[in-house]
């Protein structure tokens, strides 16, 4: 989350979509009833089901699934067409200004720069203007031709209300209501906060679907400022968390990159990313990814990490391609894998087609289930009939299962949404024989380890470099792992003038005590400040607001810096005065930026310097146009997803799917056309349940027993289905059954003249656990990754659907 | 042969002095007895879920849940336990010309001015209201019973349809046991009575007072 | 934000009010508490429930109830019914509102609704089972309950439940155990909307108007709160979109009472019935008195043995 899930109180406008944040996070949604209640909040949502969040709305709007970006766009040639931005924070705020080079170009659904074999796109034309000083060029009229305004103006304008209620098949008055409201914040006075989920990320083009998004509040302004916001609501208690501290497939803790082959050295990694200022008077804090990277470093292997040897970087590895969970499966599928160490992890029910993952598993030699439940994965091998129907007998997988303690049952902390670390103790002991996840791993380590000491072998040197002094080694403690992370000065640190300003040993207060020369270090400088010299911040529980604006600054600690609003300088104009009383958060007080947050900012840059708010970027502004940082391309464009309904993608005949979306070459052939598979479906979870874990919690299973399927009264009868009655859904990977749910909640739309059925598909259930048991629904979905975050598909597939014959219960 | 319509198999007369007269088999007063049991045992029950001031009387049958418990359990045997009554004593108990008359001699009835009332065979009009108000209300209350005998059958009804039922019911009972108290005072009243669901005999003196009618017929019936 | 209740304090806390504070006790004849404490309410706010059943698993796990997993039979609502383990239920119906053709998905918490004028309690037979507490709160107290499922047949609302297993009669107690210990019901505090709060119900009242206010300002001109008069009020309360309509929300009575059918057998049948059976049997007793036993004569056998003359 940009804002926090305290911020979301302040809004004026609440849109929900891609996501359903009622059901998937019920207890921050309580932060929108709050803003219903006490703001007069409207709140929106768009979904192909009405859906629990739905119920809470002042206006829903229907969406045929995978269209998201056809209706985004036109949102964004609504607020353009209609000048209904917030020009000031555009222009100063933004890179609209900026000059793209010529070259540029996009036709027939690509950009400039495809190859057709490869499925990739050269970028280099997807960049700026530079003069001759190597600033980007800038035109604050916005009305230089080829301005990323006037690009802007260009690409969306297609995106009429016509053609959105033609390929998304949302009624236009539907459309253009959510259009009106968006509009309505686009001044400095109102806020509009975004709440989006797994909705638009799993999709062949995920990324630029919250990319739109974040267009939309660029254009209105509702970045930085309270009440406003592109609010990634993350799926688990810690998701957000474990993606800080590295388990993202090319990055290690706090978003710096894991090395990769073409980078030999250090310096040939740094070079690349000690990014410089594009326009003059930046900061561009990427400047200090060096101290970062080296404190990493320092962090990982101690005493043995020195300036002659690079700090250690040749004991990295060195990636070749990013090992996300598709290509994981997919290289085990090849046989290529000898075993696999699940960690809290279900693959069997939570990666795209589990045909291929239960193929996958089987040439395993051995796995391993460290999870305090038993997995369905655990089970893989086991025949349970229609639901898993394997030969046991030709499995020849060995399964290790590792009881391992749940949350209540050790110390640690966990990272929410709104990046607030907060920590929590041990409420329990451990079950029978679980042991805590450190513990396994410390012990699987020592003994490596000690293998390798006495023998020898293939990777030895950076297991014995690694820096494992804890106090126990076989029990590292959180409070130490957290005080790691942190990072201390190793030696004295001092001041320009001599000073010492961090004696040797003292943890460090914040990033900025960070340096590249090996005296600090700290694994993960994004919580660096989280466990300073005053202790754990993450222990604070002092839930008072004294602004009202629920920023709550003494309840734990958000990361960076315990900032609780990201690029809060955007909240003041660029004379530094709010944008509205109303709105008045983060203002320079003639002295320094001021207000109830951490600044995100240099808090004593004055506004005369122009210095942009977006410090994190090179430009010092937030960018409408990502230049060559992603691989589908420079701005949005509407494709289909890789199974559609339609025969052509209606916007841009010849190209139909993501052109850079990543398929394996045996994956070709499994995908279905709409001829035998007319119905568009959808996956999600249900509020009932936590993903495949409470299918083993008996009180959850009481209020959701067993898997369904959501249909529509009019598909219901159209294939002869009676509400309760088993249904078969199939696609070209798999068939489920479920009870059928037939519900006004889901509409048939009308797209591209031809009427297009959903069906939704709650993914909650299994074969294992004290639910009914059904087959895992990933056996429908296809092994499409995202062109950026490889993220599959699971949100717009096809299936068809009969009715089972026999009694309806 | 004439048709001995009132007289039930098992009655015949002794003569002798005095003059006895079998008026109930074995059977038919074991019969009697489990049905008067049951009666006794559900009307004691029953009143103690009735009233708040009856409550006490669960203490019968250990506590209340057991009251609870055991009451339609009870009503079951005495449903088949009347059912066999009266499948014995139905014929005899259909209304004759002459019970009009003495219906409307009820005065002369409960003045004991016997000599005024129609001969009558071996049940009097009292008794056959007695009879067919019994039975009446033992389906009455078989029925509304099992509508609330919510422990089995609670399912098989609609909670309006178990309050009619529950209304019926407590109306039901308190007809029954008044029905009861009248028949109870009667046997009492009339003395020489008891002795017939006693020993199964009555005085030949008694059925010439009571039953004349139903005596000439033993008496003729032994002529035949 | 209603105010939350504070977290208790982990010392043992007196309870505020018991036996002393009884207003009513079923088949039993007490003077009420002298002294009324403050009437608490339930306010349950429909427009506000996402409908996440934290409620039903909070009840199931402050009251220990273990519910049987059931199936799904093509709705949300799970368990199908209130059952003796389940006394809270989350009941959605899908409404297409003919005035703004929206579709509304109204989820309203089913459950006992504290009624003032408990129908549950008049139909007890067993004294002390149902006791209602000076604040409102109808509580079962099963040590005394016999199962005769009375309470059944006298709830307007259709709440109380029958356990197959210890024959006893089971509803939501308004966690009566939290509340006289200074804390809201359990399905209160697992509410992540507050579309649950609880307080005096002077509060919920005043907070209700301030719902109401709000959902007006939404088009929703009928809101309104639920405090059926018909049973005097009650301690748990509603607000709803279409307060005109209550039987939208899943069949919510409309202007609920307890049914004259059950006043009548507990009211004037009580009396009447003892009055008639105690009438038959004075009226026997006066009779004999006056009447004397009806014997038999000397005559009366000497004409037996006429009639029987040679007969033997």
């Amino acid at each position: 989350m940009t804002n926090s899930w305290t911020d979301i109180k302040n809004a004026d406008v609440v849109w929900i979509m891609g996501g359903n944040a009622a059901e998937a996070h019920p207890c921050g949604f309580k932060w929108v009833t709050e803003a219903k209640a006490e703001r007069g909040a409207k709140l929106m949502v768009v979904d192909p089901r009405f859906n629990r969040s739905a119920a809470m709305a002042d206006h829903y709007a229907p969406i045929r699934a995978g269209s998201d970006i056809a209706f985004l766009s036109g949102v964004v040639n609504y607020l353009l067409s209609n000048d209904k931005i917030h020009k000031e924070y555009v222009r100063n705020y933004t890179n609209a200004a900026f000059v793209v080079q010529e070259g540029y170009g996009f036709d027939e659904g690509l950009f400039t720069g495809y190859n057709e074999s490869k499925r990739t796109y050269d970028r280099s034309t997807w960049d700026y203007e530079f003069s001759a000083d190597g600033f980007a060029v800038r035109d604050m009229t916005l009305e230089h031709p080829r301005c990323v305004y006037q690009l802007m103006k260009k690409h969306f304008e297609r995106y009429t209300p016509e053609l959105v209620e033609r390929v998304s098949g949302t009624p236009k008055d539907k459309f253009l209501k959510v259009a009106e409201w968006v509009a309505s914040t686009a001044n400095g006075e109102r806020a509009m906060t975004i709440m989006y989920a797994l909705g638009w990320t799993q999709h062949s083009h995920g990324a630029q679907n919250i990319r739109t998004a974040a267009m939309i509040q660029l254009l209105c302004g509702n970045i930085g400022i309270p009440g406003g916001g592109v609010n990634a609501l993350r799926g688990h208690s810690n998701v957000q968390g474990i993606t800080d501290v590295g388990t993202l497939t090319a990055a290690i803790p706090g978003y710096l990159a894991l090395p990769a082959e073409s980078e030999p050295t250090l310096e040939s990694h740094l070079g690349k990313r000690t990014f410089k200022p594009l326009l003059p008077n930046q900061t561009s804090y990427w400047q200090n990814y060096r101290k970062f990277y080296v404190s990493f470093l320092k962090s990982y292997f101690g005493a043995k990490a020195t300036p002659e040897n690079e700090f250690g970087y040749q004991w990295m590895p060195k990636l070749d391609t990013p090992y996300d969970a598709l290509r994981m499966f997919d290289v085990m599928h090849q046989g290529k894998t000898t075993g696999l160490l699940c960690q809290g992890f279900n693959p069997l029910m939570s990666i795209a087609y589990s045909g291929k993952t239960v193929a996958a598993l089987s040439k395993l030699k051995f796995l391993v289930s460290m999870d305090p439940i038993e997995t369905d994965t655990a089970r893989f091998w086991e025949n349970h009939g229609e639901y898993n129907n394997v030969d046991t007998a030709k499995i020849q997988t060995e399964v290790f299962m590792l009881p391992v303690t749940t949350f209540a049952e050790e110390d640690g902390s966990f990272t929410n949404s709104s990046r607030c670390i907060q920590w929590k103790w041990q409420a329990a002991d451990a079950y029978f024989e679980a042991r805590k996840d450190i513990e396994i791993l410390s012990d699987l380590f020592t003994r490596i380890r000690k293998l390798y000491e006495k023998d020898g072998g293939k990777g030895k040197d950076p297991l014995l470099a690694v820096d494992w002094s804890y106090k126990d080694p076989m029990h590292p403690s959180a409070d130490e792992l957290l005080k790691e992370l942190n990072g201390k000065a190793l030696v004295d640190l001092k001041d320009a003038d001599g000073k010492v300003v961090r004696a040797a040993g003292q943890q460090l207060a914040s990033f900025g005590e960070m340096r590249d020369d090996g005296s600090t270090d700290g694994s993960m400088w994004i919580y660096t400040g989280v466990y300073g010299p005053t202790g754990n911040l993450a222990q604070r529980r002092e839930n008072t607001d004294p602004s009202g604006l629920g920023v709550f600054p003494t309840w734990g600690f958000a990361w960076p810096a315990n900032r609780r609003i990201q690029y809060n300088r955007a909240s003041a104009d660029p004379q530094g005065k709010p944008w509205s009383d109303k709105k008045k958060y983060m203002y320079w007080d003639g002295q320094r930026w001021t207000g109830p947050d951490v600044p995100d900012y240099v808090p004593t840059i004055p506004p005369e310097r122009a210095t942009g708010p977006f410090i994190m970027n090179q430009e010092g502004v937030s960018r409408l146009w990502v230049r060559g940082l992603m691989a589908d391309g420079p701005f949005p464009a509407h494709y289909e997803s890789f199974e559609s309904p339609l025969a052509a993608n209606p916007i841009f005949p010849k190209i139909r799917g993501n052109p850079v979306a990543r398929v394996f070459n045996n994956d070709m052939e499994i995908f279905g056309s709409a001829k035998d598979f007319p119905i568009v479906a959808t996956t999600y979870r249900l509020v009932e349940h936590f993903h495949y874990w409470t299918k083993s919690v008996h009180a959850n299973a009481v209020i959701q027993p067993e898997f369904f399927v959501e249909i529509s009264e009019e598909l219901a009868k159209e294939k002869g289905i009676k509400p309760g009655q088993l249904v078969r859904v199939w696609s070209n990977r798999g068939q489920v059954k479920g009870k059928a749910v037939v519900t006004k909640r889901m509409i048939p739309l009308k797209v591209d003249g031809k009427i297009v059925h959903q069906v939704g598909l709650p993914l909650n259930f299994g074969f294992i656990g004290e639910t009914k048991k059904a087959s895992p629904i990933n056996s429908l979905t296809p092994p499409v990754g995202d062109a950026n975050s490889q993220t599959p598909e699971f949100k717009s597939f096809l299936v068809n659907i009969e009715p089972v014959p026999g009694p309806v219960a | 042969m004439t048709t001995a319509y009132d007289v039930e198999r098992g009655d015949q007369v002794h003569p002798g002095n005095p003059v006895t007269v079998d008026r109930y088999t074995t059977g038919a007063r074991i019969n009697h007895w489990i049905t008067a049991t049951c009666l006794i045992l559900l009307a004691l029950s029953g009143l103690a879920l009735f009233h708040p001031s009856l409550f006490f009387l669960t203490g019968l049958f250990g506590d209340g849940q057991n009251t609870r418990a055991i009451h339609p359990w009870i009503g079951v045997v005495l449903f088949f336990s009347f059912a066999g009554l009266f499948i014995r004593f139905w014929k005899a108990n259909l209304w004759r010309r002459e019970d009009g008359t003495w219906m409307a001699r009820l005065h002369d009835v409960l003045t004991g001015n016997e000599e005024k009332l129609p001969e009558v065979g071996k049940y009097n009009a009292g008794q056959k209201v007695v009879f067919w108000s019994m039975s009446i209300l033992i389906i009455t209350l078989i029925v509304s019973g099992f509508v609330i005998w919510d422990q089995y059958f609670s399912e098989y009804s609609t909670i309006p349809q178990k309050r009619v039922a529950v209304l019926v019911h407590a109306l039901a009972a308190v007809a029954i046991i008044c029905v009861w108290i009248v028949h109870v005072y009667a046997a009492i009243w009339v003395r020489g009575t008891i002795g017939a669901m006693t020993r199964g005999k009555v005085t030949g003196g008694w059925a010439w007072r009571h039953h004349r009618k139903w005596l000439r017929e033993l008496v003729g019936g032994k002529k035949a | 934000m209603f105010q939350p209740i504070a977290n208790p304090t982990t010392k043992p806390v007196a309870p505020k009010f018991g036996d002393k504070d009884l207003i009513r006790r079923s088949a039993s004849n007490i003077t009420p508490a002298a002294q009324r404490q403050p009437e608490v309410a339930k306010l349950i706010d429909v427009s506000k429930c996402i409908g996440c059943k934290a409620c039903q698993v909070a009840c199931l796990e402050w009251n220990n109830l273990v519910e049987e997993v059931g199936i799904n039979v093509g709705v949300y609502d799970n368990p199908h019914d209130l059952t003796p383990n389940t006394w809270t239920l989350m009941r959605y119906s899908e409404y297409q509102n003919p005035e703004s053709g929206n579709l509304e998905w109204l989820i309203r918490k089913d459950g006992c609704m504290h009624c003032e004028d408990p129908g549950c309690l008049k139909a007890c037979p067993a004294p002390g089972a149902i006791v209602q507490y000076s604040n409102g709160i109808v509580d079962f107290v099963h040590d005394n309950c016999i199962g005769c499922g009375y309470c059944v047949k006298g709830c307007p609302f259709n709440i109380p439940r029958i356990s197959k297993v210890d024959n006893k009669a089971y509803k939501c107690s308004l966690c009566v155990d939290r509340v006289a210990v200074g804390q809201g019901p359990a399905c209160q505090k697992a509410c992540p909307t507050q579309a649950i709060v609880f307080g005096t119900k002077d509060e919920m009242k005043k907070w209700a108007d301030f719902r109401i206010k709000d959902l007006k300002s939404r088009g929703f001109k009928n809101a309104g709160l639920y405090d059926p008069p018909g049973v005097s009020g009650t301690h748990v309360m509603y607000v709803l979109q279409h307060a005109d309509k209550p039987q939208i929300y899943a069949n919510l009575a409309n202007n609920p009472s307890i049914s004259p059918v059950v006043e009548i057998w507990k009211g004037v049948t009580k009396y009447a019935g003892l009055a008639a059976m105690g009438a038959f049997v004075a009226i026997g007793f006066l009779h004999h008195i006056i009447a004397g036993p009806n014997r038999v004569s000397a005559e009366d056998e000497k004409n037996a043995e006429k009639l029987t003359e040679g007969k033997a």
